[in-house]
């Protein structure tokens, strides 16, 4: 399927949680959607014949700066061979998302690396818990806004 | 006295364990294996939940070689100074690491590359990839207690640096590939070299096989251990040997083609249970060998047609793609490693995110090791063939 038929797919059975969409004149075609029903478009999408996305290539959180998060899906069909991407907007006030930790076991580790870098609470998740970091540090070291502490454990942090 | 002590021990028995989601039964116990453990590759610490000899789960963590390089990538003065963190991450397959970063700037920049680069830089991967292979099945048989397969294996790897460190000095970390070319063009002797070096070692991986692969204790210790199902695999992301081994005919060179690797004849060995069930340890360690014999086959192919011309004529001399955002995916040793690259028309990347294989590889290993014995799950791990530099970036 060409994205725009992947588009028109989700459009008919989703209406307005497919919230925009940019499939010209971009190297990957995407697809945004509304954070709370990313599950079910991720269900929709693999199990729908015609899609068929049974890999979760690349899960990525992003901070757009300014305030706004954003989680990225990078989709897959090894039966039909086709590509997509859908986006997630979110804001640092309201980073909660969906986990489609139940679609593809994929996104659990993944969901766990965007928790701990960018503190994107994904609803839904077994097991939220940092993954890269310290289980006791504090922040999320990815975002642009940042700020390394001084000290950790008393150990001083930029030598 | 006694009684104290053990009601204290309930006490502080934490209700539930992080990562387990449920309180301890009555006979189990947790056992720390790692971070420094011979047979963990590294820094990684498992968690094992054991009743007896039987694995009930296993908790891996991670994060002790995190060394913030998506961090890094974000704070260089240009796309290229990324280039010597991205050789750090899988630190045994740098070139294969360079050449996926390389890419996928280049498709941001869309420049093409001359067909010499291209052809030197397939080379470069496919070494790199048999130098993988070599730590791998090496590391794997120590870890299973051959320990004169590693020495045979180091021996052959050696051969494969010193082409290396001839082309560009290093032998570890190359900075080799850079964005639209190479750092240096190739010595004169190299394609003798590396002519030389496929006749010496495709009758080494036979004496490979002699040695190991169908060494009776090995297989063992190996077949039926593991299994990891086809549909699992592809449900967890699984890539690689770990993914082939399942008996998924799944190779991003031949099935989503990047370089010149589509101009090549070669064949994706998979996984097919010759020793027990099909994606067990065996499998996932055969599948590697087959694809040393396999990256053999494209190097002689390779060689006899590089084509003449500069190596550098097409490195931009001003990075600054455009607002644009790019994936872009290609095979490594350990699977398939993706960049999701954000510029936004500054002189670095707004965001850099990799897709490491390893890392989502490893995720495999509690799914895998439950109901096995504790000596299974390094069995397990070592067919996974992890690189800690990469799971932790």
């Amino acid at each position: 399927m060409i994205p725009q038929e992947i588009h028109d797919a989700l459009v008919s059975h989703f209406g307005n949680a497919i919230l925009d969409a940019k499939l010209e004149g971009v190297f990957d075609p995407f697809i945004k959607v509304a954070p709370d029903r990313i599950k079910d478009v991720a269900q929709f999408l693999r199990d729908n014949e015609a899609t068929a996305f049974n890999v979760l290539m690349c899960l990525s959180g992003v901070d757009h700066t300014g305030g706004k998060l954003g989680v990225v899906y990078h989709l897959h069909s090894m039966r039909r061979n086709h590509k997509i991407v859908l986006k997630v907007d979110l804001t640092v006030e309201q980073p909660h998302c969906h986990s489609v930790e139940s679609v593809w076991k994929t996104a659990n580790w993944h969901e766990r690396e965007a928790y701990d870098m960018y503190g994107i609470i994904f609803d839904g998740h077994p097991d939220l818990r940092r993954i890269l970091m310290p289980y006791d540090w504090e922040g999320h070291p990815l975002r642009k806004d940042f700020q390394v502490p001084e000290y950790y454990n008393g150990m001083k942090v930029p030598y | 006295m006694e009684e104290t002590l053990t009601q204290t021990a309930a006490a502080e028995r934490p209700a539930t364990i992080p990562g387990l989601g449920r309180p301890l039964k009555e006979h189990e116990m947790v056992i720390s294996m790692g971070p420094q453990h011979p047979s963990t590759h590294g820094v990684l610490r498992l968690e094992l939940v054991v009743d007896g000899e039987v694995v009930i789960d296993v908790i891996p963590h991670i994060g002790y070689l995190h060394r913030c390089f998506e961090k890094h990538a974000e704070n260089m003065t240009n796309y290229q100074q990324v280039i010597p963190y991205c050789d750090r991450m899988d630190y045994v397959a740098a070139m294969n690491n360079d050449l996926g970063y390389a890419i996928a700037c280049e498709k941001l920049l869309k420049i093409k590359v001359p067909e010499r680069v291209e052809y030197i830089r397939v080379i470069m991967a496919e070494l790199q990839r048999i130098a993988s292979h070599l730590i791998a099945v090496g590391t794997y048989g120590m870890d299973i207690g051959a320990f004169t397969p590693f020495l045979y294996c180091f021996r052959d790897r050696e051969r494969i640096l010193d082409i290396f460190e001839q082309t560009c000095g290093a032998r570890l970390l190359y900075n080799y590939i850079w964005i639209g070319g190479l750092s240096h063009d190739v010595p004169e002797n190299f394609a003798e070299k590396v002519r030389d070096f496929c006749a010496y070692f495709r009758p080494n991986i036979n004496e490979l096989n002699d040695l190991l692969s169908y060494n009776k204790i090995f297989i063992k210790r190996t077949a039926n251990v593991g299994v990891l199902p086809p549909e699992v695999a592809i449900n967890c992301g699984a890539s690689g040997p770990v993914l082939r081994g399942s008996g998924v005919k799944w190779d991003l060179r031949k099935n989503d083609p990047y370089s010149v690797y589509d101009r090549f004849e070669w064949e994706i060995p998979v996984g097919t249970g010759t020793m027990g069930a099909v994606g067990d340890c065996w499998d996932r360690y055969m599948v590697r060998v087959h694809e040393m014999e396999q990256s053999v086959n494209i190097i002689e192919q390779a060689v006899e047609k590089i084509p003449p011309g500069d190596v550098q004529s097409a490195i931009p001399k001003r990075i600054r793609p455009e607002t644009s955002e790019v994936y872009v995916r290609t095979e490594t040793p350990k699977g398939e490693l993706g960049y999701y690259i954000i510029a936004d028309g500054s002189a670095s990347p707004f965001r850099v995110k990799v897709r490491p294989p390893c890392f989502v590889n490893l995720s495999l290993l509690p799914t895998i090791s439950r109901g096995a014995m504790i000596a299974d799950v390094v069995a397990v791990l070592g067919s996974i063939d992890i690189v800690l530099g990469e799971v932790d970036r």
